[in-house]
């Protein structure tokens, strides 16, 4: 903008202010407002006097990718549905998972329940009570078939929660494809990878950072050779759900995945090799506008790193792959139904925000994991976003207005900043190690808990509005007799199965895991050789370690 | 005419709480700022981390000490684990601890629960002065 014009426009807005606006505010002043990121009453090209559209927005696809990371976005294509899900024994999500991509899922997103996630079979102690629960039980590869039964591996794309053992379910899938007739490399998905943001959030770890690093590390060099389209997840959603704020999220997802190209680097792995396959998991919270640029913001911010602090290339090596999911912790258990203008502004604010990839929560989220009528419903918000509102005609149709340039700008500094305070504390590895960061998560908790209790952030249904109605609606029940059913699978698996080439595959990977060696032909040999999850795990955990949680 | 007194009573020390999550559940960020308020209000905290089994609960809140003792879960298997600290517990530690629970608990199991020892179950969306007050109107020990 010319200097002169901007000048005009500051003359009128001091007159504006001191005319119709002072007159206001001295009659009857403002309502309070409540935010974590602090703003103006109104944004006008003032805002934005040091914005040059082509270093800051350019186009989309274009670096710096602030508009999107595809020249069409969703023009070209809609972005990926596909809603998290899994529960009970594998044959019952098999069935959930046909009904989903007979409704328009794209996608499977696997949910394994808790001893599965964590390497326990189902007739390990620890499991008592787990089994089937918050996910399915699959324990081994025969359960993995179940799972995949009638499903073409090729046409669809997998995701799924399992974190420091992915290695063993992605060796199951390839087994799988495998028995489909489908080459590994035309396997396509993303490996929940992020073995860092377990030790913050969600908690679901099984080894130290450095025996878990190298698992992640060795799918990595095997996967970019032998399963070329799957993506590598950097999931920063877990540290938002964990109660920290936008601005530490973000700065979570940029520093791990520093912590991550830092690694494959001393691997030996070519930086244009590794980034094009990199992926990020994000939260979406209830702000509308915050969320938008948080994600504007980051876009802008990976390119700049990617560029400039590892060199890359490739303008594939930049581009912010974005999976989200709609935030959990923003649904109440209080009047449930609420959740579902929840799931509608938070998946608007994801598709304005160039969403790659979107998971929308299901209304009983408080409650239990969904039930088939529950996740219809989260998967339909999507579909008439995307099919019936016009919200997906137009490319980054807020970019351009002055309050989201600006807020934009604002929350990629701020995050610019925090990436420097984990730097300077060793990185996050280091920070993670110390406990330094899950503190200063546990401290972002603990004073949004406060301006909950005391009002200043209002939380419908919950502390304003409040009505005493309870909810009445089915929620979903774990069926117990998934356990002994289960339990029973796994023993009589233990006796089908060829022992000596069970006891050949796990030796084996107990003295590749001992040794350097890539542990993934392994781990898809141990699979193939029916070793079950619990008893790969086990040796992994006696070579590898295991993490003991601290408490903060 | 009886007068019924009231006695509030005057505690010689901070009352002590071990927060606990029994089971393979790794979300504490509920439990996490539980903790912090409780301090706030207080009290002496002590968290246990993650992915503790009953029997480490149970030492645990003997070692320490404790006056209340708060279970944590929302992975769903409450009432196996909540009722297993407390069948742990020796009679006397049953008696004169007081045990809670919150997390991701469905209303119908709030009755199996207290038949089990657990004396109330807090859910999402609970002020923790609430439960601080609960607590203080109900911890016997000190």
């Amino acid at each position: 903008m010319e200097k002169e014009e901007l000048d005009q426009i500051k003359h009128a807005t001091r007159e504006w202010e001191a005319g119709p606006l002072r007159k206001v505010l001295e009659r009857s002043g403002e309502r309070k407002i409540f935010s974590e990121i602090p703003k103006k009453r109104m944004y006008t090209p003032e805002a934005l006097d040091d914005f040059d559209y082509l270093r800051d927005l350019g186009f989309p696809g274009d670096y710096p990718y602030t508009r999107g990371i595809h020249p069409t976005m969703y023009r070209g294509r809609l972005w990926g549905m596909a809603e998290y899900s899994g529960f009970g024994m594998p044959e019952d999500t098999n069935k959930r998972w046909k009904f989903l991509l007979g409704q328009g899922q794209t996608g499977v997103s696997l949910a394994c329940d808790l001893p599965t996630q964590l390497g326990y079979d189902p007739d390990h102690p620890l499991a008592e009570s787990e089994i089937g629960v918050v996910g399915v039980s699959c324990p081994s590869l025969r359960e993995a078939e179940t799972l995949f039964e009638g499903i073409d591996m090729d046409k669809i794309t997998i995701r799924g929660s399992i974190n420091h053992p992915h290695m063993i379910l992605w060796a199951m899938y390839i087994a799988i494809a495998e028995r489909q007739g489908i080459p590994p490399e035309k396997l396509g998905g993303t490996v929940h990878w992020d073995c860092l943001n377990e030790y913050v959030g969600r908690g679901a770890y099984i080894f130290p950072p450095e025996g878990a690093m190298r698992l992640a590390l060795d799918f990595l060099e095997y996967g970019l050779v032998h399963i070329p389209r799957v993506s590598y997840m950097v999931n920063a959603y877990t540290i938002r759900e964990s109660g920290a704020t936008l601005i530490q999220e973000g700065a979570y997802a940029m520093s791990a995945a520093i912590a991550f190209m830092e690694a494959a680097r001393q691997r030996g792995i070519d930086v244009d090799d590794f980034a094009p396959r990199l992926s990020f998991n994000h939260a979406i919270h209830m702000n509308f506008f915050e969320e938008i640029a948080k994600f504007r913001a980051l876009r802008r911010l990976w390119a700049k790193i990617t560029k400039d602090r590892f060199g890359a290339k490739k303008s594939s090596s930049m581009l912010f792959r974005l999976g989200l999911g709609t935030g959990g912790s923003t649904f109440t258990s209080q009047e449930p139904e609420n959740n579902i203008a929840r799931a509608t502004v938070e998946s608007l604010a994801a598709i304005l925000g160039g969403a790659t990839y979107l998971h929308t929560a299901s209304y009983d989220e408080a409650y239990a994991i969904p039930t088939e009528t529950t996740v219809r419903i989260a998967l339909k918000t999507q579909l008439i976003l995307a099919h019936e509102s016009g919200v997906a005609e137009v490319v980054d149709p807020l970019g351009g207005s002055y309050y989201v340039e600006s807020l934009t700008d604002q929350i990629e500094k701020e995050v610019m900043d925090y990436i420097n305070e984990i730097d300077r504390r060793g990185g996050i590895v280091e920070t993670i190690r110390s406990g330094w960061f899950q503190g200063e998560i546990a401290q972002s908790a603990h004073r949004k808990q406060k301006e909950i209790e005391e009002g200043k952030r209002v939380v419908v249904g919950v502390n304003k509005f409040v009505t005493d109605e309870k909810p009445s609606f089915e929620i979903h029940r774990a069926e117990s007799r998934v356990a002994e059913e289960m339990k029973g699978r796994v023993k009589r698996l233990r006796k089908d199965r060829d022992s000596q080439r069970f006891e050949n595959a796990l030796s084996g990977l107990r003295k590749a895991a001992e040794g350097k060696d890539n542990l993934v032909p392994f781990a898809v040999e141990a699979v193939k050789a029916y070793a079950t999850i619990g008893e790969i795990c086990h040796v992994l955990r006696d070579v590898l370690g295991e993490y003991k949680s601290l408490s903060f | 005419m009886k007068q019924i007194v009231r006695t509030i009573v005057k505690r010689k020390r901070p009352i002590r709480i071990l927060l606990a999550k029994p089971g393979l559940d790794g979300h504490d960020q509920g439990v996490k700022v539980l903790a912090l308020g409780l301090r706030d209000e207080g009290m002496e905290v002590i968290y246990t981390g993650l992915r503790q089994t009953p029997e480490e609960i149970v030492a645990a809140a003997i070692h320490e000490d404790v006056d209340v003792l708060g279970l944590s879960s929302l992975s769903g298997a409450h009432n196996h684990h909540f009722s297993r600290v407390v069948t742990l517990l020796p009679k006397e530690e049953r008696d004169a601890i007081l045990i809670i629970g919150g997390g991701i608990i469905p209303d119908e199991d709030i009755p199996f629960l207290s038949q089990n020892g657990v004396k109330a179950v807090f859910g999402p969306g609970t002020r923790i002065e609430d439960i601080a007050d609960f607590i203080r109107a109900n911890a016997k020990k000190c």
